[in-house]
C-alpha cells in the first residue's frame, strides 16, 4: 500500500479535568503531540479530536439517569467508539479515576471499545497515587477488552517542575516512550476508523428455535 | 387506526398533595379509565404485568375480565403479558377464557418484563430471558391452534395429549403483538410468525425505536407476510393535555419531576424534545403523535400513557374527555387521509375470522340445529 493512499488516522482524546487551567489537559496535550510527532516521523498524519468531560458533565449525569444520550454526547461518544485510538487522561480522586471520567465510560457500549488502542494517563498531586493507572484504569480498559499501552503515564505535581535529579525527571521521558507505543499501535492502520457494526446482526427464528430443542 | 391507552398501574403519591391512593382505589381507577375510555371512543385498553411493589397489575385477566363487563367495544389487551416468567400453558387458558367472556374483543402482547428479580421469583434464570420468551411463545401458539398438543422444550415440563381449554373463541386465536425495547431478536420472532410488533415509544429517542421497526419490517416481507409496509406495527406515547399549553406543563411539572423515571435527569422540554412525551394543548398532542409517522411508517396502533406517576383520577379522566373529543378525531382523520389502501388495519378478532372464512362456534350451533 502506497503512503499516499493512507488518509489521515483519527486520534481522541478524553480530559476529565475539572480546572480551567487544567494539568489534566495538560498531560493530556503533551501526550498528543508525542503520538503525532512519532507517527509524523512514520509518514502519518493525525486528526486530533478532543473531548472536554467537564462541558458533557450534566449530558453525562442525564443519560445515567435515562439511559440514552442527548445529541452532543453522543457526538463525543462516536468520536471515541470510531477513533483510530484514543487518549484518556483522568485526575486522580480518592484514589482512583475521577467519577465524571468513569460515568463516561460507563454510559459508552460495553463491546465499543473493543480492540482499541488506548493510552492511559493520570495526574495528581502526589506521586503516592501513581499506581491508580493499573490498579483502576488498566482494569477497566482491559474489561472493556481495549488494549491499552504498556507505559501508562502518570504526572505529579512535582513532575511538572524537576529537581535536577536524572532518576525522578522521567515525565519527557515517558511522555515519549508512551507516545511512541501508541503511535506503533496506531500506525498500522487505514484510518477509515472501524466504526461499531450500527445494526445487530439477527439471528434468523428458525435457528434460535431449533437451538432450544432438546437433544 | 386503533387508538388506546395503556397503563402500568403504578401506585405513586400524587406529588400536588402527598397523598398515596390505596391499592383497592388504584385499581378501581384503571377500570374507571378503561371504561372511559371506551365512552370517549378509544379503541383499546391495556394493562402492564407486575409483580412487585408499587404496582397493582399482577393479574392482567382478572382485571381485564371485570373491564370487559363493564363495557361493550373497547378492545382489551396487555402491556405487556411476561412470556418469560409466566407458564405459556397457563396464559393459554386464561386468556381464552378470557376471550370467550369478551366475546372475542382481546388480543395480547408478550414481553419479557424489566424487573430482574421477578425471574428467579417464578424460579427462572434472567440470564434466559431470550430463550424462554422464543420457546415459551412457541408451545402458546401451538396450543392455541393444534387441538392435541405433544409438546417437550427446555424451560417446562413435556406435555403429552394436552388440550388446553377452552379452545379459542370461533377457533381463531386472539391475535398477538411483540412488545420491545431494545432486542432484535424479539422483532424478528414477531416477523417470523407474522404477529404485530410493539414498540412502547416511552422515555427514549424515536429514533432507537425506528431501528427495531424497520428490522421487523423488513423481516416480516422477508417471511412472506406482505410488504414491509403492511407489517402490524404499534407504537406508546406518553401525553398530559389541557386547554392551554402553559396549564399542562405547569400542571405537569410535580409529576415529572417526581416520576420515579423522568425524575432527577433532563428537563421536561428536552424529554419533550427528544422523545414521545408530549404535555400540552391538544394541538401539540395532534402535531406531535402525527409525527410518529415520520419514524414508524403508516401503523395501525397508538396507545397513549395518560395516568403514570400520582395522577388523580378526576386529572386523568379530563385526560380522557380532551383526548376524545379533541384529539382522536383529528388524529383518525389525519392517519386515514395518508395511509395507503394497501396498508390494512390491526387485525381484530372479526377480521381474522372472516379472513379465515371460519364460521362463528355461535352460528355452526344454530346450523347444526
Amino acid at each position: 500500500m502506497s503512503a499516499n493512499a493512507l488518509e489521515p488516522l483519527h486520534l481522541t482524546v478524553v480530559s476529565a479535568g475539572l480546572s480551567v487551567p487544567s494539568s489534566t489537559r495538560l498531560l493530556a496535550d503533551r501526550l498528543t503531540e508525542s503520538v503525532r510527532e512519532q507517527l509524523a516521523d512514520a509518514g502519518r498524519e493525525v486528526e486530533v479530536q478532543v473531548v472536554e468531560l467537564r462541558d458533557l458533565a450534566a449530558d453525562i449525569a442525564n443519560n445515567l439517569v435515562t439511559g440514552f444520550p442527548s445529541p452532543t454526547l453522543a457526538k463525543a461518544i462516536d468520536a471515541v467508539t470510531s477513533a483510530d485510538g484514543l487518549i484518556a487522561v483522568t485526575p486522580v480522586f480518592t484514589a482512583s479515576y475521577s467519577g465524571l471520567f468513569k460515568s463516561f465510560f460507563d454510559v459508552i457500549d460495553n463491546d465499543a471499545l473493543t480492540a482499541k488502542a488506548v493510552l492511559a494517563a493520570a495526574t495528581g498531586g502526589t506521586a503516592r497515587h501513581s499506581l491508580a493507572l493499573e490498579h483502576a484504569l488498566r482494569p477497566l480498559f482491559a474489561y472493556l477488552r481495549a488494549i491499552v499501552v504498556p507505559t501508562a503515564v502518570y504526572a505529579a505535581s512535582e513532575d511538572w517542575g524537576g529537581n535536577g535529579d536524572p532518576l525522578t525527571d522521567t515525565l519527557p521521558r515517558r511522555i515519549a516512550r508512551a507516545g511512541g507505543e501508541l503511535a506503533e499501535l496506531m500506525r498500522g492502520r487505514t484510518g477509515s476508523a472501524a466504526r461499531p457494526a450500527d445494526e445487530a446482526a439477527v439471528v434468523p427464528f428458525a435457528q434460535q428455535l431449533d437451538s432450544l430443542r432438546p437433544a | 387506526m386503533q387508538f388506546g391507552i395503556f397503563s402500568i398501574g403504578d401506585v405513586t403519591a400524587d406529588p400536588a398533595t402527598g397523598r398515596t391512593r390505596s391499592e383497592h382505589e388504584r385499581l378501581k381507577s384503571m377500570v374507571a379509565a378503561a371504561v372511559k375510555a371506551e365512552e370517549v371512543g378509544f379503541d383499546v385498553f391495556a394493562t402492564g404485568e407486575h409483580h412487585n411493589p408499587p404496582f397493582v397489575s399482577s393479574s392482567p385477566t382478572t382485571l381485564l375480565s371485570h373491564v370487559a363487563a363493564r363495557t361493550d367495544r373497547i378492545i382489551l389487551s396487555t402491556s405487556t403479558t411476561l412470556i418469560t416468567t409466566n407458564d405459556p400453558v397457563k396464559v393459554a387458558e386464561d386468556y381464552a377464557v378470557l376471550q370467550h367472556l369478551a366475546d372475542g374483543r382481546v388480543d395480547l402482547m408478550m414481553g419479557r418484563g424489566n424487573t430482574g428479580p421477578v425471574y428467579p421469583w417464578f424460579g427462572k434464570d434472567v440470564r434466559q430471558g431470550i430463550p424462554l420468551a422464543i420457546e415459551n411463545y412457541a408451545l402458546l401458539h401451538q396450543l392455541w391452534r393444534d387441538d392435541v398438543v405433544d409438546w417437550e422444550g427446555r424451560f417446562r415440563t413435556p406435555l403429552q395429549g394436552f388440550t388446553s381449554t377452552p379452545r379459542p373463541l370461533d377457533g381463531v386465536p386472539p391475535f398477538v403483538w411483540h412488545g420491545s425495547v431494545r432486542s432484535p431478536e424479539i422483532a424478528e420472532q414477531a416477523a417470523y410468525y407474522g404477529d404485530g410488533f410493539f414498540v412502547n415509544n416511552l422515555f427514549g429517542p424515536m429514533s432507537h425505536f425506528t431501528k427495531l421497526i424497520n428490522l421487523y419490517r423488513e423481516r416480516y416481507a422477508h417471511y412472506g407476510h406482505g410488504t414491509p409496509e403492511q407489517a402490524i406495527v404499534g407504537a406508546g406515547g406518553h401525553v398530559f393535555v389541557r386547554r392551554n399549553s402553559q396549564d399542562a406543563v405547569r400542571e405537569y411539572r410535580p409529576y415529572f419531576a417526581a416520576s420515579p423515571v423522568y425524575g432527577g435527569g433532563p428537563s421536561i422540554e428536552q424529554y419533550m424534545a427528544q422523545t414521545s412525551l408530549t404535555v400540552g394543548s391538544p394541538q401539540e398532542i395532534i402535531d406531535k403523535t402525527l409525527s410518529f409517522r415520520d419514524h414508524f411508517g403508516d401503523y395501525q396502533r397508538q396507545l397513549f400513557n395518560i395516568d403514570m406517576a400520582g395522577l388523580p383520577l378526576k386529572t386523568v379522566l379530563e385526560q380522557l374527555d380532551l383526548l376524545g373529543e379533541e384529539v382522536l378525531p383529528a388524529l383518525r382523520k389525519e392517519f386515514d387521509a395518508v395511509r395507503p389502501s394497501s396498508v390494512a388495519e390491526a387485525p381484530t378478532h372479526a377480521s381474522l375470522l372472516a379472513r379465515r372464512g371460519a364460521q362463528p362456534d355461535t352460528q355452526s350451533e344454530e346450523a347444526g340445529k
